[in-house]
């Protein structure tokens, strides 16, 4: 098996070598190694996101009793390559009421909140561009700029169904980001860190993983995560049956395809935080050295992100209401009940 | 360098990508714009009015409890943090923060805020 | 060319844009775009924190005024009845009151920047600073730690009324 161990800090002395071979000072090579591990993690992300579409796709399919893709490459693999180059050559469709710099920059907002996660999430040994100590901290604060994005594209498009698409989705999720983050006290409780990194070397086999010590924990971020997602069955505002397209009602061409692009880079990065902190990330069950630390990783996010496409296909859509409801009134006392637990667990057992 | 420098170039290179990609399909995409094309959607009807359109408080009620709850979890981190080695008397602490709180989200319960209807 | 200028270099610019946007903020006739433009500048401020090592002070910065208090004010800015266009006289009619307290509080200003002596740390922040943030909050500052919540407590029950008062 191929061992990607190290590759971050292979390619890191790859390009510095270069550089410093071409008389380059050392803030100018430290500028471009990042500039490079930015445009190959762009292209990682890409990958993942075509496939899981793909994926999305297939596995709605199986469960339908259906093929899905068949058609382009084997079993569809290249299907949605070829929708990205559709939507590439799609005409944008810019009406003339909207607030045109809003409605320019939601989408590449929403985006680049989206992809700046990945600034700090562990793929493996050795793999993380920079671990950050902050790191949790720092992936809630980015992703709050995902309701700004979803704000302006409701406001921007000067259209009912965006707005009310808009208020709805910002109000969905940042109910559910109260939640989301008082469940991760408990793991910041035992853990003693706010880096990633730090957090995944801690759980290094089966038994250490923090799942067996915060079981409400991973369920409160578990489900609050789906809602940030806006995955069934809390896809409110893609309620096309009332809302249209909800946000992106305006939006045509590549600017709905960040949108959308935004949409399943959300979904990996919430498996992938739930797999570091809750399931030993890149750490395989069985102690260290055991299979390649990447394909762990994937292989855990992996199974994650199928069980939201599973979610998809097994619960209806909840009632507006309903959804607020539950934040406020079930997950948020949960939260603060998973924090007392953890805090008394902690004193009965250090 | 910091180890935020990382993040710096990832804003720049991430914008610069997405626009880059914008650009692009305004090289490649047709574009025949016609005036009932560039209308505000609104089911194919003439669009009634702005949607520039007074809100609804409920929202903002919202906005309101996630902003004194979010504050409230960001006191909360670095006293996560040190947890541990602080002990009871941290423990202690934290539960007159909380119950306080927790206070407060049963009074806005009980006086039916948390309602959607 | 070294780490030093390169820090500056990313001062300054930051600085820019805080300024830059500050004044969009005011200057523009449009609510939204003021509330964005705010998001900006108090964007730029986080990268300010992250200049000083202050790692998680930006994380907050960014989490409490991006996330939660510029929201705050989209929102609000949505309860407004008219939002572009607004025809504001941008003139005071009361220039010698206005330009008193401006000189009295520039005056302020220029006095507590002038006084207060700005030591140059010469040591790296420690890298642990998060931890002693949250030691200091457990031990020294317990009681200010406890009257924000009460101050929380205050702000919910002033929500809880609004919403009140909106509904009857």
């Amino acid at each position: 098996m191929l061992e990607l161990r190290g590759l971050i800090d292979d390619i890191w002395d790859f390009i510095a070598g270069i550089l410093t071979g071409l008389g380059l000072p050392q803030w100018a090579v430290e500028l471009f190694g990042y500039a490079v591990l930015a445009v190959v993690m762009f292209g990682f992300v890409a990958v993942v996101v075509l496939f899981l579409i793909w994926w999305e796709r297939k596995v709605s399919a199986k469960m339908q009793d259906r093929l899905g893709p068949m058609r382009v490459g084997w079993h569809g693999v290249i299907q949605t390559v070829a929708d990205a180059l559709k939507l590439l050559q799609k005409e944008d469709i810019t009406p003339k009421a909207i607030d045109f710099p809003i409605h320019f920059w939601a989408p590449v907002i929403t985006f680049v909140a989206a992809f700046m996660v990945y600034v700090t999430i562990p793929f493996g040994e050795g793999l993380i561009v920079s671990d950050l100590s902050v790191g949790i901290l720092y992936i809630i604060a980015i992703t709050t700029f995902t309701v700004i994005g979803l704000l302006m594209a409701g406001w921007g498009s000067n259209n009912k169904y965006s707005l009310l698409g808009g208020f709805r989705s910002a109000a969905q999720v940042i109910s559910y980001e109260v939640p989301l983050t008082l469940a991760l006290l408990g793991v910041i409780m035992i853990a003693q860190s706010l880096s990633l990194g730090t957090i995944v070397a801690q759980q290094s086999n089966l038994f250490k993983w923090y799942v067996w010590r915060q079981p409400l924990g991973f369920a409160i971020f578990w489900v609050a995560a789906t809602a940030e997602c806006n995955r069934t069955p809390f896809d409110l505002p893609e309620a096309d049956s009332e809302l249209v397209a909800g946000f992106v009602t305006e939006y045509s061409g590549m600017k709905f395809a960040m949108f959308f692009l935004a949409e399943f880079v959300n979904m990996f990065t919430a498996s992938a935080l739930a797999i570091t902190l809750f399931f030993g990330g890149w750490m395989s069950p069985f102690g260290p050295d055991f299979g390649p630390s990447w394909m762990w990783f994937l292989g855990k996010t992996m199974f994650f992100v199928f069980v939201l496409m599973w979610f998809r296909w097994t619960y209806p859509r909840l009632r507006v209401d309903q959804l607020m409801g539950f934040a406020w009134k079930v997950l948020l006392p949960l939260a603060f009940l998973n924090i007392l637990l953890t805090g008394i667990g902690i004193y009965i057992f250090d | 360098m910091s180890e935020f420098t990382a993040v710096a170039i990832f804003l720049l290179v991430g914008t610069g990508i997405v626009l880059f990609t914008f650009l692009l399909a305004k090289i490649i995409r047709p574009s025949v714009p016609d005036p009932v094309k560039l209308e505000t959607y609104e089911c194919g009807e003439t669009p009634y009015g702005t949607a520039e359109l007074q809100y609804n408080v409920r929202f903002y009620i919202y906005a309101l409890l996630f902003v004194i709850f979010d504050v409230e979890a960001i006191f909360l981190f670095p006293w996560a943090l040190v947890y541990r080695s602080l002990g009871l008397f941290a423990f202690i602490e934290m539960l007159i923060f909380i119950a306080i709180l927790v206070f407060g989200l049963f009074y806005a319960w009980r006086k039916g805020v948390l309602k959607w209807f | 060319m070294s780490d030093i200028f390169l820090t500056n270099l990313t001062f300054y610019v930051l600085s820019f844009c805080v300024i830059a946007g500050g004044i969009f903020v005011v200057s523009s006739r449009n609510l939204f775009h003021s509330a964005v433009f705010l998001v900006f500048t108090l964007f730029a401020v986080a990268g300010i924190f992250v200049v000083l090592n202050a790692y998680l002070l930006a994380a907050v910065q960014v989490l409490i005024y991006v996330g939660a208090v510029a929201m705050l004010m989209i929102f609000g800015v949505m309860l407004t009845t008219q939002l572009t266009n607004v025809r504001l006289r941008h003139v005071n009619e009361q220039v010698l009151p206005a330009l008193a307290v401006c000189l009295f509080f520039l005056g302020f200003l220029i006095y507590g920047l002038w006084d207060t002596p700005f030591e140059i740390a010469r040591a790296a922040p420690p890298p642990d600073i998060s931890y002693k943030i949250g030691t200091l909050l457990m031990t020294r500052y317990v009681l200010p730690f406890e009257v924000v919540s009460v101050l929380l407590l205050a702000a919910l029950i002033g929500a809880v009324v609004i919403a009140k008062r909106d509904r009857s």
